[in-house]
């Protein structure tokens, strides 16, 4: 996956770097809808990380995105971004796990120093911070390892680099029968109120209902339901201006 | 808001209280020496508006203060105090997020039954356009050391 500039006059739209590789195909599947039922170029940038997606976001290269409830936070609220539609089902949640030979039983058995794996994904991480604090543990507790991808994290169990890995509860659930037969779930978020969102920069409010509209109708066609089964959403539902501002509040509360 | 009774109540009562909020209502609560341990990876959330009524809140809320849905929606999220919170904390609290800012800080919540749960809780205005509209509060497990703390540290408040 190599990020490139689109040219001028065609829309730049990203996914979420969090999302599942084997979705990667269905997301060129529904930039192609979109295009055709917009009339607009719209050239897909798939970004391998976070710190890539957020210079592509500083340069302002990006028209449309489905933002995990992280990013979509500062893109609302700092940039102005408008939401378009959310998931009909399914909300971002974090695991944490552990090896299944593992010693730890609870989140009150972690202590400082613990050996974590992650992803660059501030979302999880943040989800994952909330998680561990009943351990009376703190981001400065934790000796965090970055790995590239949600398979790299469980390696990282396997193979005893770390004590806890922390996870994307839907990209966890994705892990082969193989891994995930050796790790055990220490904790499971229960959040239900942090989604990924679709937004499209302001600069294009103009056509922001029209973009809804490809959006909303995409499961009433064969080949838009087929786009959206190639990446694992039943379909799109409306979201508020003020369901997003709520979501925003939530994360700020867990940030600050 | 009405006062609790026996009735309400989970186990034996542990103490009987009339407590009287900044707007000037009283209500006779009653307390069991019971807590509900806050279960791993939930979080507990709400919306007020800017009086402290309850507007919104998720299933975690209902499960964990003993209350329906329909029974919170619209009262004041004082409903939910304990008398074993010293008042000083909850005028800190309005205090802070009057002035626009994020307030931090252990609770002792009492549930309709008389027991209580310990939170950590985070309340953040909410902006809407440039104007205060309301208040977003999140609830979240502490640890047991915390709980302590803050307890040790109320008692000594009352």
């Amino acid at each position: 996956m190599t990020a490139h500039v689109p040219p001028a006059g065609v829309l730049g739209f990203t996914v979420s770097p969090d999302f599942d590789i084997r979705h990667l195909p269905g997301w060129y599947v529904v930039n192609t809808w979109l295009q055709r039922q917009s009339g607009r170029t719209i050239a897909l940038q798939m970004f391998e990380d976070f710190t890539s997606l957020h210079h592509a976001i500083e340069e302002d290269r990006v028209d449309l995105i489905f933002a995990n409830a992280f990013d979509a936070a500062q893109l609302v609220r700092e940039r102005g971004y408008l939401p378009l539609a959310k998931p009909h089902a399914g909300t971002d949640e974090a695991v944490i796990a552990v090896p299944a030979s593992s010693a730890y039983h609870s989140v009150e058995d972690l202590r400082p120093g613990v050996r974590a794996a992650a992803t660059d994904n501030p979302e999880v991480e943040l989800m994952s911070l909330i998680l561990i604090e009943p351990a009376d543990l703190a981001r400065a507790d934790v000796r965090v390892t970055v790995q590239p991808n949600h398979v790299s994290v469980a390696k990282a169990l396997l193979y005893d680099e770390a004590d806890v890995g922390f996870f994307l509860a839907a990209t966890f659930d994705d892990l082969s029968p193989d891994v995930s037969s050796q790790l055990r779930v220490l904790v499971r978020s229960e959040i239900f109120v942090i989604t990924h969102v679709f937004l499209v920069h302001p600069r294009l409010a103009a056509l922001a209902d029209t973009f809804r509209r490809c959006l909303m109708v995409m499961d009433t066609d064969a080949k838009g339901l087929a786009a959206l089964d190639d990446v694992g959403i039943d379909r799109w539902e409306p979201v508020e201006q003020e369901e997003v501002e709520f979501m925003i509040d939530l994360m700020h509360a867990l940030q600050e | 808001m009405r006062d609790m009774t026996l009735d309400d109540l989970c186990g034996s009562p542990s103490g009987e209280h009339v407590l009287t909020y900044a707007d000037g209502i009283s209500r006779r609560v009653y307390t069991v020496d019971h807590e509900v341990p806050f279960p791993d990876g939930r979080l507990i959330v709400s919306r007020t508006d800017l009086r402290g009524v309850i507007t919104r809140a998720n299933d975690s809320f209902v499960a964990m203060s003993g209350w329906s849905m329909p029974e919170l929606i619209g009262e004041p999220h004082s409903i939910m105090r304990h008398p074993d919170m010293p008042s000083v904390v909850f005028r800190d609290l309005w205090h802070t997020v009057g002035r626009g800012h994020t307030w931090h800080g252990h609770v002792k919540n009492l549930r309709k039954d008389g027991a209580y749960y310990w939170v950590y809780a985070s309340i953040v205005p909410n902006v809407r356009h440039g104007e205060m509209v309301g208040f977003t509060s999140v609830r979240r497990k502490a640890s047991r050391r915390t709980v302590a703390e803050a307890a040790a540290r109320y008692a000594a408040l009352r």
